[in-house]
C-alpha cells in the first residue's frame, strides 16, 4: 500500500475544497436556509405534523441527504474528470499507486467534504428548528455510508464522462429525480399504495428512510433493510471501479 | 552492459486494429541517452507510454531495473520519471505543491530540501509559489520535468522534449539533460528534431510504422551512413568538368568548385588521385573544405530504403 500516494491525492483534493470554501460553506447554508423559509415556515406552517414532527423538523433529514447526494456525486466525478480534461491523470496512471489508493485518495477527499457540508446543515438547521437526534452513532453511520457511496457512484461517473455535459448528465437526469422523490420532503407512507409500492424501487427511499430512522426514531421501511440497501450500493459501485481499473476503461489505451 | 530497460519482442495493437508496435527488442543500458526519431505517428509515444504504464502491451516484455513492468509494475514504476509530450498540469497548483504530489505519488515521504533541490536546478525555486497557469510554456515545461524528477528517477521518459519551444529554451533543456546523465540518469528521449539527437544522445533508434529500424551509436550510425563531401574551391573557373575527372567530380558556383563525395568507411577515399590528376589537368586550388552529412541526411536516406525495401 502505497500510503505517500493516498495522502498526496487525499490533500490535493482537500486544497481544491478549501481554495473554495466561500462557495462549499456558504452556497449549502444559503440553499438550506431558502428551504426552511419556504418549506419549514410558508408553507410548513399549514401542513399538520408527521409522525409526531412539524414539517419543518420532519425534512431536516431529507435534505440533509439531498444536498449530501448531490455534493458527494459531483466532488467525487469533478476530481477525477479534471486531471482527464487537463491531462495530469497520467501521472496517477503512471505512478506505483493502485486502485485502493485512487479510491481513497479521490473517493475519501470527495466524502469528507461532503460530510462537511452536511454537518453544516444539520449546523443550520438546528438555528430554525427543534432537533433532537434519537440514535446520534446511526446518524452518523447514515451519513458518513452515504457521503462514501455518492461519491464512489460520481467517481465512476467521473471516469466514464467524455465530456462535461456528461459529467451533469446522470445527477441532473437520474439522481436529482430520484432523490426529490425518495421521500426527502415527504413520507411515502402519504402516498396512494400503488405509488408507495412503486417507491419501494427507488434505491434511494431506503437510504432516506435509515436517515430519518436515525433522528426520530420512525421509518418508511425497516432499518436493517437500509442497512443492506446501502451496503449493496456499496458494493455495487467499488465493483464497477474495480473493473474499471482492472480492463482500463477510459483510463488506458 | 547492464540493460536497465529491456523491450522484448514488444507488440501493441490499439482496439482500433491500428498496430502501433510490432516486434520491439531493445535493451537500454544503465547512463546512457538514448535518441528516439521517427516520424509523426511512428510510435515513439507509444512505446514510452507502454513501459510508462499508460499503455498495456498487446504481447511481450518489458523490464525496467529487472522488474516486470506487468507483473512487478509497482517496483518498475518506482524507478521511472516520465515526461509527457503535451503540457498536462492542474492549473490553479503552484509549483512546489505539484512537484511534492509528484514525490508523493511515487511513495517517498515529503521532503521539503529534495523539492528545493530539483526546482533549483530547473531554475523554478523563484517561481515555488506561483500558479501554474501564470507560468510561460517553458516555465511549464520544466515543471513537467521537475515532476518527473521529484522521486530521483533512475530512467527519465522524455517525449519531445522540445517541441514547439524556442533555441534558447532548448539549448537550456540539453544542458538539463546533460547536467542528468553526469549524475547517472539513463535518458530515453523521443524527438522528430535530429539535431537534438546529434547533440545529446549517445545512440540512436528509428522508428518506423511501429518498427525498431536501427539502433546504433551515434558516432557509429554517422560514421557507417556518413558521407563526406570535398569541396575544392578552383583560382579560375571551369567550362566543363575535365575528361580525366568525368563521373568523379561535379562543378558548382558556376565551375569555381569542384565536389567530390566519398564514403568515410572505404578503404580508398580516393582522394589522393584526384589530387594528382587535378595537378595533372594544371587545375590550381584556392580552398578544400569537407562537410560530414547530418543525422538527418542519413535519416532521410534511411527511410527511404525502408520504404524501397517495403515496397
Amino acid at each position: 500500500m502505497n500510503w505517500p500516494a493516498v495522502t498526496v491525492i487525499y490533500r490535493q483534493e482537500m486544497a481544491r475544497f478549501r481554495r473554495t470554501i466561500l462557495q462549499s460553506f456558504v452556497s449549502p447554508v444559503l440553499s438550506t436556509s431558502l428551504y426552511f423559509v419556504v418549506f419549514g415556515t410558508a408553507i410548513g406552517s399549514r401542513i399538520p405534523t408527521i409522525e409526531g414532527n412539524s414539517y419543518g423538523a420532519f425534512i431536516v433529514p431529507g435534505l440533509i441527504m439531498l444536498s449530501v447526494m448531490t455534493q458527494s456525486l459531483s466532488n467525487a466525478s469533478f476530481a477525477i474528470y479534471f486531471p482527464k480534461f487537463v491531462g495530469s491523470v497520467y501521472e496517477v496512471l503512471s505512478a506505483p499507486v493502485g486502485v485502493a489508493e485512487i479510491v481513497l485518495g479521490y473517493v475519501g477527499a470527495a466524502a469528507t467534504k461532503s460530510l462537511f457540508i452536511g454537518v453544516v446543515i444539520l449546523g443550520t438547521a438546528a438555528l430554525f428548528v427543534d432537533l433532537t437526534i434519537a440514535h446520534p452513532g446511526a446518524m452518523l453511520a447514515f451519513l458518513v455510508l452515504t457521503c462514501v457511496a455518492f461519491a464512489l457512484m460520481g467517481f465512476i461517473i467521473g471516469l466514464w464522462a467524455g465530456n462535461f455535459e456528461q459529467l451533469q448528465l446522470i445527477p441532473l437526469l437520474i439522481v436529482t429525480p430520484l432523490i426529490f422523490l425518495g421521500g426527502a420532503f415527504y413520507s411515502i407512507s402519504m402516498l396512494p399504495p400503488f405509488w408507495q409500492g412503486v417507491s419501494l424501487f427507488n434505491p434511494v427511499v431506503w437510504l432516506i428512510s435509515g436517515f430519518r430512522w436515525s433522528f426520530f426514531g420512525a421509518a418508511d421501511v425497516p432499518v436493517a433493510a437500509s442497512l443492506v440497501a446501502i451496503a449493496l450500493f456499496l458494493a455495487v459501485c467499488l465493483g464497477v471501479i474495480a473493473w474499471i481499473f482492472r480492463t482500463g476503461w477510459r483510463l488506458r489505451a | 552492459m547492464t540493460a536497465i530497460v529491456d523491450i522484448r519482442d514488444l507488440q501493441k495493437t490499439y482496439a482500433s486494429g491500428h498496430l502501433a508496435l510490432s516486434g520491439i527488442t531493445l535493451a537500454i543500458a544503465e547512463g546512457e541517452i538514448l535518441a528516439l526519431l521517427g516520424p509523426n505517428g511512428a510510435g515513439k509515444t507509444t512505446l514510452i507510454s507502454t513501459i510508462c504504464g499508460l499503455v498495456r502491451p498487446t504481447s511481450g516484455r518489458v523490464t525496467v531495473g529487472g522488474h516486470d513492468i506487468v507483473t512487478d509494475w509497482r517496483a518498475a514504476r518506482r524507478m521511472i520519471g516520465l515526461v509527457p509530450q503535451e503540457i498536462a498540469l492542474e492549473p490553479f497548483e503552484s509549483v512546489a505543491k505539484t512537484v511534492a504530489m509528484s514525490r508523493g505519488l511515487f511513495g517517498l515521504r515529503r521532503d521539503d530540501a529534495a523539492i528545493e533541490q530539483v526546482l533549483t536546478s530547473l531554475t523554478l525555486w523563484d517561481k515555488r509559489d506561483a500558479q501554474i497557469k501564470e507560468l510561460s510554456g517553458g516555465m511549464k515545461r520544466r515543471v513537467l520535468i521537475a515532476k518527473a524528477l521529484a522521486h530521483e528517477p533512475r530512467v527519465l521518459f522524455l517525449d519531445e522534449p522540445t517541441a514547439g519551444v524556442d533555441v534558447e529554451l532548448r539549448r537550456g533543456m540539453w544542458d538539463v539533460v546533460a547536467d542528468l546523465k553526469s549524475r547517472g540518469t539513463t535518458i530515453i528521449l523521443t524527438t522528430h528534431y535530429i539535431e537534438e539527437a546529434e547533440a545529446i544522445a549517445d545512440r540512436i533508434g528509428v522508428i518506423d510504422k511501429g518498427r525498431l529500424q536501427l539502433v546504433e551509436g551515434k558516432s557509429a550510425l554517422m560514421a557507417r551512413m556518413g558521407r563526406k563531401e570535398l569541396r575544392i574551391a578552383l583560382r579560375a573557373p571551369l567550362a566543363a568538368v575535365p575528361d580525366q575527372l568525368l563521373g568523379r567530380v561535379t562543378l558548382a558556383d558556376g565551375g569555381l568548385t569542384l565536389v567530390y563525395g566519398y564514403d568515410t568507411r572505404a578503404d580508398r577515399t580516393g582522394i589522393t588521385t584526384l589530387l594528382a590528376d587535378l595537378a595533372t589537368e594544371g587545375i590550381v586550388l584556392r580552398d578544400l573544405s569537407t562537410r560530414q552529412s547530418s543525422l538527418e541526411e542519413i535519416f532521410l536516406s534511411l527511410l527511404a530504403a525502408g520504404q524501397e525495401s517495403a515496397a
